[in-house]
């Protein structure tokens, strides 16, 4: 009894692993196949890219501003150093369209989104609200998940392009406005290194990081019942929301190695 | 045999449920006729309300069928589970409904996704089954800003918004008070007469509930321990029967076995 306890536990976590994992890669199946499934309804999505996208707006400003200002800043010494502050520009659209633009986007919209999603559906999970559509014959999935799942997916890139132009506009306030770095040098050197797959590489990634985002906050939200610890009540739902944006963070840095990996 | 089992809207065979090691459901035998009024009764944590989860498919048996008009539950597809339960209307326990759309949009959720009638139309549709329940002036309100009593029967007018062939009550009346319980027993005996609609009722409301009942189930011991007319139920002979009669109703009926032996020692 007492020698097999460590195993069985350790089984039991296994198991309970696995069952969570592949239950959300079924999830996720599903999910795609009703986004994809007539009949559209485009009122529940423009709701959607409202909440995600829309109100995601202002926060992404601030941080695209903020992040293109600190790169001005960071990148003009050790440039001017050797005398190249002239590649300022250069060095701050190819960071912010190849990394920080997607990654730094979906780290708000995790925080603002990600989080309202796996709330909203777990406490409509804990009060039987989706047992109740359920009976009602109208499918959850289609009904609250489909259009959240298509929001995310198109409100990402969008937002990264917002945080990207605002991001350089903020190099440019911090390195032309500021230290006077020549206008023309800095949008020239922007025009000639960025290429076409530093784009791509930035649209991959936030339409990547649009579905993980929309998936890992729905699933968590949707199986709340089935938490190991219950998901009970309030604290459940704390939890629940805690861990999805937690894993949803880690997540995306996760993913924008791999990507990089694939596509440098 | 056939136009008997054509009179059942639901039937249970055999069904057991174990979560985990427990043995909630063990073997549970339930005929719901058509048209008519089922009670399950039974203390709390018996497994009445996993009946009723059984009942609309929201839980799969381990064995046994659930025959709603003689097709088995738990062998049926999700498209055509929806296609049944779309003879459905279920008021829950909780009342469960949405909490961020107004009592209107509540009840209009079914009419908006399940047909294809106008705007117009279910505006009337729903103002018309607010006004049978008596809350016309709550329409425009959200759920958490109305009364208990007020919430179950707007989980009610959700329920019969479409119509439908069986209704389920899971505890209808629980937390209610005396008058508001009459009231929630009064719309359910109106709405009955007036839809026809079979109905399926878990509670612990006894003996009121007897007075609506057309048969009686008590649920003890992971079983169904007799389905019977309320008059029988009242006077049968099953231990457990007999004792949750006598606490829930004190020993009030008595059966013929026992007035006689009463008769002999007076």
């Amino acid at each position: 009894m007492t020698f097999a306890t460590p195993f069985k536990k350790l089984g039991d976590q296994s198991l309970f692993f696995f069952e969570a994992v592949g239950r959300a890669g079924i999830f996720l199946l599903v999910c795609l196949i009703s986004m994809l499934k007539p009949p559209y309804k485009l009122h529940p999505i423009i709701r959607q890219l409202y909440f995600i996208g829309s109100r995601s707006g202002f926060v992404i400003l601030f941080t695209g501003l903020f992040t293109g200002m600190v790169l001005g800043l960071q990148g003009y010494y050790p440039l001017a150093k050797f005398g190249s502050e002239g590649l300022l520009g250069s060095a701050v659209a190819l960071s912010l369209i190849r990394e920080l633009g997607p990654v730094l986007t979906a780290l708000m919209v995790i925080g603002r989104a990600g989080s309202a999603i796996c709330a909203g559906i777990g406490i409509m999970r804990n009060s039987e609200q989706i047992d109740a559509l359920e009976c009602m014959a109208i499918d959850p999935i289609k009904y609250l998940l489909a259009p959240k799942f298509v929001a995310s997916i198109l409100s990402l890139p969008l937002l990264t392009f917002i945080f990207d132009i605002i991001g350089i506009i903020g190099g440019f306030l911090v390195g032309v406005a500021l230290f006077g770095v020549n206008q023309g040098t800095y949008f020239q050197g922007m025009y000639s290194s960025v290429q076409w797959i530093d784009i791509e590489m930035g649209i991959v990634k936030s339409l990547v990081f649009g579905l993980l985002i929309v998936w890992i906050a729905s699933a968590k939200g949707y199986f709340l019942h089935l938490e190991r610890s219950g998901g009970f009540g309030a604290e459940g739902v704390s939890r629940t929301t805690t861990d999805a944006v937690v894993i949803s963070s880690v997540s995306v840095l996760i993913w924008d190695y791999l990507i990089t990996a694939l596509m440098i | 045999m056939s136009s008997a089992k054509d009179q059942l809207a639901i039937e249970m065979v055999n069904v057991e449920k174990t979560f985990g090691q427990q043995r909630v459901l063990k073997g549970i035998n339930l005929p719901v006729a058509k048209g008519e009024t089922t009670v399950i009764v039974g203390g709390s944590g018996q497994g009445k309300s996993v009946i009723l989860k059984h009942m609309l498919g929201l839980m799969k048996p381990s064995s046994g069928e659930v025959r709603v008009f003689g097709r088995d539950l738990a062998r049926m597809k999700k498209q055509e589970l929806y296609e049944v339960r779309k003879d459905y209307g279920v008021l829950f326990q909780n009342v469960a409904l949405f909490d961020s759309m107004t009592v209107f949009d509540n009840v209009a959720l079914p009419l908006r996704e399940r047909t294809k009638k106008s705007q117009a139309e279910i505006a009337r549709i729903v103002e018309e089954k607010l006004a049978l329940m008596a809350l016309e002036g709550a329409a425009g309100k959200y759920p958490a800003q109305i009364s208990g009593g007020m919430q179950k029967r707007v989980g009610l007018a959700r329920a019969l918004a479409l119509e439908p062939k069986i209704v389920f009550f899971d505890e209808p009346t629980t937390g209610l008070d005396v008058h508001k319980s009459n009231e929630i027993y009064r719309l359910f005996h109106a709405t009955q007469q007036q839809l026809k609609y079979t109905a399926v009722i878990v509670s612990h409301d006894v003996p009121k509930i007897f007075k609506l009942a057309d048969s009686v189930a008590l649920m003890a011991g992971g079983e169904i321990q007799g389905c019977m007319s309320p008059e029988d139920f009242q006077r049968s002979d099953n231990p457990l029967i007999r004792q949750f009669v006598e606490v829930t109703m004190g020993p009030i009926y008595t059966n013929d076995k026992e007035e006689a032996v009463s008769r002999e020692t007076v």
